[in-house]
């Protein structure tokens, strides 16, 4: 399949080589500067920059976790290969300490690096056309006033020949639609500010959206779901499998916090996305909000109608009690002979799941999960493997690991009767053998522990 | 209905709710100290045993899921007349306080030590990444973790399968 | 005599130990009797060293059976810090014996004698210092005995395996040298204990006895305590500070399986079972089952400074003198804070209670089996005689914790269920939201550089609780508070003392010449506090260091330069200029991203003294501090086990460091919020230190100091300053979360 999809790209770009390699794919080098004098950028112009950096996610792909803050080196699996992020401290030798903002500026408008090379869309160049010049001047003074880290990043493993960088001019020409977003005139001022946000810094749509065979975004399903190191990153257009439709109110809070009441806690690559946007103003995150649940539009009287008795249903049984959990009692606890999978929820999940303990740190009624009621069981089967590790040093929501105890057969039961109990949609197919490959690592996941998941209300005293 | 448990090599018949977790089994049935509640949760490490070489929180794992398998405490890593090498290293660098949470400390390490007798110091904190102490007798472990890798791999006393990579 | 044994609650091995043994309980019955007498007041007797002061006799701390077997008392408790080898080490020292060949008894009601808590770093002060000197004293007896029986000078005897020998070869045991009553007597003031440069036993590193059992699965807790028909219990308490029992159907919980019996008492729940899994179950059954009335009882955390300022009540001066007006030259003035804290043992509290008859037992990892034994009979309305407390290790301590009230639980129940033990051990949710927590605080400070470089004025102001509300009374127990007939907590008192509370170190070591000291106290208690390790010194030693090093910077001098101008005291000086030196403190810069930080405090003002430096990284991205390196030197007087008070100072920096980077108990006008370890993060390893150093002072012939909570201000002021060095920001609210680092840098 792999084999396949590679060849086809090999072709195609070679074509397109063929045709315009020597008027389309060279790129000047913009000259070396010496550029080490951090006092002349202004302050102000910093701390816009931080704020972007923060809605760009830059950190989580620039840093590996535990080094040092944006000096590249992680490994980030790709359908084609593994691509390694780029330090982009102020390094003069090995990260961008030479680059003239008209370099930074043109890698990010072009995807072309300070020598002229071209740049993998690994970095999403595609959605990073959109941003100012303003902006990206803010970005260039925060990044060039970093600690400078000499890091030099392992070099890629692509198969030949997309290890050769020229043929990204063929993808470029096919796929980089660049410069501004046009304002909607038809829309809210926070709307399209929203809509320059997540389309551009924010490059939502290079996960939530699927990608083709050459790795680019299929414009015709935007946000209908993609994948992200080894993660599902669900719907958020009208096909979202929420059990509980998003709205603007939910939105921003779940981008706030990291974690809404109805809808649990964010994990996997979104746990670094929703870590980071706590800088943002709440201008800023209610205006991704208003657009992404535009996006999403209104669900259907059907859908609604369904949220509604599952709300009441949820909401419905008592609130919280300290450790009220009760495991004992719980209904499914009676059909446990028959069903190994109810018997192993009952036991395992159940008393952490069906306790009353509120989010984020209860465990989430599987009701209102999206992991159970998406077409693909990848996340959940992430999470019963993995668990959630603790953020360092921070209050976030911590779920054991499952791998060592159970089997690939039990967690396809379990998971099985997860869906069968907590959701209308089909059952999944071949459960076990997609256990058995993330487990294996077939199936590249990337783990890592979350950043603290709550805006903490330890602030306590602070003249902040 | 009873539940055939292979604990330290002995097989016993325990007859108690298949959702038990198996710390309470290891503690009250077996009448075992090394595990111990902590949290309930999975949050702590101070119930850690090892269950076919893998370390796994007792209090979370319902005796069900353990039918026939291998599971072993701290007591099966050797005794106060002969401790194991692992028990052995906590005793010589003294890597205790109040001891409580070092049992779990103790399996996190076995079940790194079985699979990787040499691990970097980044191995073994992520094999500690569950453990809490709360003592701060977290340098004594590390070094007591050094240590035991140090004799396990003199000996040669480590699983063959060990990890690739 | 039978009579006065069971009263003593004696067991059956000491009543056959035979007539040459020296029973305990004379001694301390003697001294409850003395206690009862109204008898005109006696002459004052002349002062004891340690807690010999108040347990005079001999035989109240050392007993020699007839068969040789060597039994030392203590009314101390083994809390995971070591006490109990350090305590054999001075034993054995002073006996002329090895460790080995010593049985050592901890706190016990039937059998040691009372020395109140095991807090306060005072164990050594207290029970080492008393044991030394009754074993030397005893050594003397012995030898003295000796003598008489050979007919040769003491002077030309030697000890050896629990035997005196002369030069001549001949030798007497012990065992045959005590007679009844020898070794009940009042000790003497003055003893010849060893000299330092004779030492066998002191002074060396000991490996602790009891880990050989805590790392090969031994009985070891409280929590490891199986009797014979063993019942396990769980309690079910209200879902907040303020919540009263509404409402409860009990019925189903009660046909649950296993299920003994569900216990109500007022708004105490509590379910008991034959198996333990079947009491967690019965308890959360329960309480789901119970309707509670909540009332909104908790402050406003986001506004803490405002809600510890109006609580104020009463004004204590800690400390006085010159002319505290701040003058004209530069001035710093800054507020600090720090939050409420858990103890967060690993292992929440737990308790075996069993009445036999009319007398009730139990065993508890409490701090004080003496207080604890008053509390819990005026709780059940019990002759204090028929209660017995038994220390048995429990998990952590650093305090006063839920120890005393699991104790209260367990009895509680135990009374309704006479004849068979019962067990009960707090949930984990219970533990982070019903322990003694450490107080919240707020100093502010002003202080001013006069024109020689030195500070020439020093106005402090603390808010504070009491740190302390032990028991003292039944009221201090969580189950009398809740049951049908309540006891209420007693109104604790603003008391200025030498060794501190609140106002723990809050009167500086340094030489300030102009000085005014002012505890703002704070009687009403929103939120349930006590004793933390090291009480108010933690914010106290904070706000002062970190204040010396804004005051050093004004005067632009070294922060380590800046401390030793105002310290007089020369084993102050040297621990101060031994942690610099070892850490290679300097002027250099730092490495980008890295600052330096340095803390000192002579603990309690009278205590043990310890300085630490160190260094720590800082992310400016994220706000994540990690503490690199810490090199710390203490004194804490003659060194009984050099490893112990390594272990303990290195632990003390690793729980300060924890405390201080990332703890605060959380909560909402109602309930506690922060109730497990993900909403209640600690130090994990993956931001543990490269390496921690500890550098001990011995001063052989000084008294003991005590090392336990020595650390724990010193290194929270040291992570601020490196904090500091690192990004040029000062942080004043505890803890230095990722948001405020983040915040306080900026972009």
């Amino acid at each position: 399949m792999r084999a396949v999809r590679i060849l086809a790209a090999v072709a195609v770009v070679a074509g397109l080589v063929l045709v315009g390699l020597a008027a389309f794919a060279w790129r000047s080098e913009i000259p070396a500067e010496e550029i080490s004098e951090s006092a002349r950028f202004d302050p102000a112009l910093m701390e816009k920059g931080a704020q972007l950096a923060a809605v760009g996610n830059c950190i989580a792909c620039h840093t590996v976790p535990g080094s040092k803050a944006f000096a590249g080196g992680l490994a980030v699996p790709t359908p084609f290969g593994t691509i390694y992020s780029t330090n982009i401290t102020p390094d003069p030798e090995t990260g961008i300490g030479r680059w003239s903002e008209a370099a930074f500026q043109r890698a990010m408008r072009e995807g072309v690096d300070r020598e002229g090379n071209h740049l993998y869309p690994a970095f999403p160049y595609d959605h990073f056309t959109r941003v100012t010049e303003g902006d990206n001047r803010a970005l260039y003074a925060y990044l060039m006033t970093r600690e400078p880290v000499s890091a030099v990043a392992p070099p890629n493993e692509l198969q030949f020949p997309l290890n050769f960088r020229p043929l990204l001019a063929g993808w470029k020409f096919l796929y980089l639609d660049e410069g501004p977003l046009v304002a909607n005139a038809q829309q809210s001022e926070e709307w399209n500010r929203g809509a320059y946000l997540a389309e551009g810094l924010g490059h939502c749509g290079a996960c939530h959206t699927p990608r083709n065979d050459l790795g680019a975004e299929d414009k015709d399903r935007h946000f209908a779901g993609g994948e992200a190191e080894g993660w599902q990153a669900y719907a958020i257009d009208e096909s979202s499998p929420a059990p509980i439709p998003w709205d603007r109110e939910s939105l921003a809070f779940y981008l706030r916090n990291g974690w809404h009441e109805l809808h649990g806690v964010s994990r996997g690559p979104m746990a670094e996305v929703t870590g980071n946007l706590g800088l943002l103003p709440d201008s800023d995150i209610d205006a991704i909000a208003t657009y992404t649940s535009s996006v999403m539009g209104e669900p259907t009287p059907e859908r609604r109608r369904q949220a509604d008795e599952l709300l009441e249903e949820v909401v419905g049984r008592s609130p919280g009690l300290v450790a009220a959990a009760d495991s004992q009692s719980n209904p499914s606890s009676g059909d446990a002979a028959a069903d190994p999978g109810a018997a192993i929820y009952a036991a395992a999940c159940a008393s952490c799941h069906e306790g009353s303990r509120p989010q984020p740190f209860g465990g989430l009624n599987f009701a209102l999960s999206t992991a159970v009621n998406a077409p693909n069981p990848q996340n959940i089967v992430n999470v019963t493997l993995f668990g959630l590790p603790p953020a360092d040093g921070e209050a976030s929501s911590v779920m054991p690991a499952f791998a060592a105890v159970l089997g690939d057969e039990e967690i396809a039961q379990l998971l099985a009767y997860m869906r069968e109990r907590f959701s209308d949609e089909p059952a999944w197919a071949d459960l076990a053998d997609q256990v058995r490959g993330t487990r294996t690592g077939e199936y590249e996941v990337s783990i890592r522990p979350a950043d603290g998941i709550e805006r903490a209300p330890i602030n306590v005293g602070a003249e902040d | 209905m009873a539940i055939s448990l292979k604990v330290n090599g002995a097989t016993h018949q325990i007859d108690a709710d298949p959702a038990t977790p198996l710390l309470y089994v290891l503690r009250n049935d077996l009448s075992l100290n090394g595990a111990k509640f902590g949290c309930g949760l999975g949050q702590c490490g101070s119930c850690m045993v090892m269950v076919e070489g893998e370390a796994v929180l007792s209090c979370v794992t319902p005796i069900m899921l353990l039918e026939g398998r291998e599971i072993t405490t701290v007591e099966g890593l050797g005794t106060i007349e002969e401790p194991g090498p692992v028990q052995e290293a906590f005793i010589e660098m003294q890597a205790a306080q109040c001891g409580y949470c070092i049992p779990g400390m103790m399996m996190s390490a076995q079940a790194l030590l079985q699979k990787n007798p040499a691990p970097s110091e980044e191995d073994i904190r992520n094999a500690l990444s569950t453990n809490l102490c709360r003592c701060g007798t977290h340098m004594r472990i590390l070094a007591a973790i050094r240590r035991a890798g140090e004799v396990m791999q003199s000996a040669g006393m480590t699983s063959t399968n060990r990890r690739t990579g | 005599m039978t009579d006065i044994l069971e009263k003593g609650g004696i067991t059956r091995r000491t009543v056959l130990a035979g007539a040459g043994a020296l029973v305990v309980s004379f001694s301390l019955l003697s001294r409850s009797l003395a206690q009862e007498a109204t008898q005109p007041p006696a002459p004052e007797p002349p002062k004891l060293p340690g807690s010999l002061d108040e347990n005079r006799f001999l035989d109240a701390w050392i007993r020699i059976d007839a068969d040789g077997a060597i039994t030392v008392f203590t009314g101390k408790a083994e809390l995971g810090q070591g006490i109990r080898t350090a305590l054999l080490q001075v034993a054995a020292e002073e006996l002329d014996v090895e460790p080995g060949d010593i049985e050592l008894v901890t706190a016990d009601t039937g059998r040691t004698p009372d020395e109140g808590f095991t807090a306060g770093s005072q164990s050594m002060q207290n029970s080492g210092t008393a044991i030394r000197h009754a074993a030397a004293q005893v050594r003397e007896i012995l030898f003295a005995e000796a003598a008489r029986r050979l007919a040769v000078a003491s002077g030309e005897l030697k000890a050896e395996g629990k035997a005196v020998i002369a030069s001549d070869g001949r030798s007497v045991g012990y065992g045959e040298l005590v007679s009844a009553q020898m070794l009940h007597i009042e000790a003497r003031p003055q003893s010849s204990v060893k000299q330092p440069g004779t030492f066998r036993v002191m002074g060396k590193p000991m490996p602790r006895v009891d880990i050989p059992a805590k790392v090969t699965g031994g009985v070891a807790y409280v929590h490891d305590l199986r009797l014979e028909g063993m019942l396990h219990a769980r309690v079910v308490r209200p879902p907040s500070p303020g919540a009263r029992l509404a409402n409860l159907d009990a019925s189903g919980v009660e046909a649950m399986p296993g299920v003994v019996s569900v216990i109500r008492d007022g708004g105490f729940l509590a379910v008991v079972s034959e198996g333990e899994w079947q009491a967690v179950a019965a308890m959360r059954a329960l309480a789901t089952a119970a309707r509670w009335e909540e009332v909104a009882t908790l402050p406003e955390q986001a506004d803490l400074p405002a809600v510890l300022q109006d609580l104020e009540r009463e004004v204590g001066v800690v400390s006085e003198s010159g002319s505290p007006d701040i003058g004209d030259g530069k001035t710093f003035e800054a507020t600090f804070t720090r939050p409420y804290q858990i103890h967060g043992a690993i292992g929440p509290s737990c308790a075996v209670a069993r009445i036999e008859g009319e007398r009730l037992t139990v065993w508890s990892h409490t701090q004080g089996v003496y207080p604890d034994r008053e509390a819990i009979a005026e709780m059940l309305g019990m002759p204090l005689e028929q209660v017995r407390v038994i220390h048995m290790e429990g998990s952590g301590c650093y305090g006063h914790n839920g120890a005393d009230d699991a104790a209260a639980d367990a009895a509680l129940i135990a009374q309704k269920l006479p004849g068979r033990p019962v067990r009960v051990q707090w949930m984990r949710e219970q533990e982070h939201a019903w322990e003694p927590y450490g107080p919240a605080m707020l100093v502010k400070v002003r202080a001013s550089l006069g024109g020689d470089g030195r500070i020439s004025g020093w106005n402090y102001d603390l808010w504070s609780n009491t740190h302390s509300t032990r028991p003292g009374g039944a009221g201090a127990l969580l189950a009398a508070r809740h049951k049908e007939q309540s006891f209420t907590p007693k109104t604790p008192e603003l008391n200025i003392s030498p060794s501190g509370n609140g106002d723990r170190n809050a009167n500086p070591t340094y030489v300030l010449p102009n000085k005014r000291v002012l505890w703002h106290f704070l009687p009403d208690m929103p939120l349930r506090v006590s004793a933390l390790r090291a009480l108010g010194a933690y914010a106290n030693v904070f706000a002062v260091e970190s204040t010396m090093d804004e005051l050093a910077l004004a005067a632009d001098a070294d922060p380590v330069e800046f401390r030793l101008r105002h310290l007089e005291d020369p084993r102050a000086r040297a621990v101060v200029e031994l942690a610099a030196e070892r850490f290679g403190w300097s002027n250099a810069a730092p490495p980008s991203g890295r600052g330096r930080g340095f803390g000192f405090a002579r603990y309690k003002t009278l205590a043990a003294y310890l300085a630490v430096a160190v260094e720590a990284e800082v992310e400016r991205e994220t706000g994540r501090v990690r503490v690199v390196r810490a090199v710390s030197a203490i004194d804490s007087g003659e060194v009984v086990n050099p490893d112990g008070i390594r272990n303990q100072t290195e632990g003390g920096i690793l729980q300060s460091i924890s405390w201080t980077l990332y703890e605060a108990v959380t909560f909402d006008d109602t309930r506690i919020t922060s109730i497990d370890w993900s909403s209640y993060p600690i130090l994990r390893f993956a931001s543990v230190p490269d390496s921690v150093e500890v550098h001990i002072i011995d001063r052989p012939g000084e008294p003991f100091l005590g090392t336990g909570e020595a650390a724990q201000g010193p290194v929270a002021a040291a992570v601020g300053n490196a904090i500091r060095n690192a990004t040029g920001r000062r942080l004043y609210d505890l803890p230095f979360t990722r948001d405020r680092v983040r915040n306080a840098i900026g972009a």
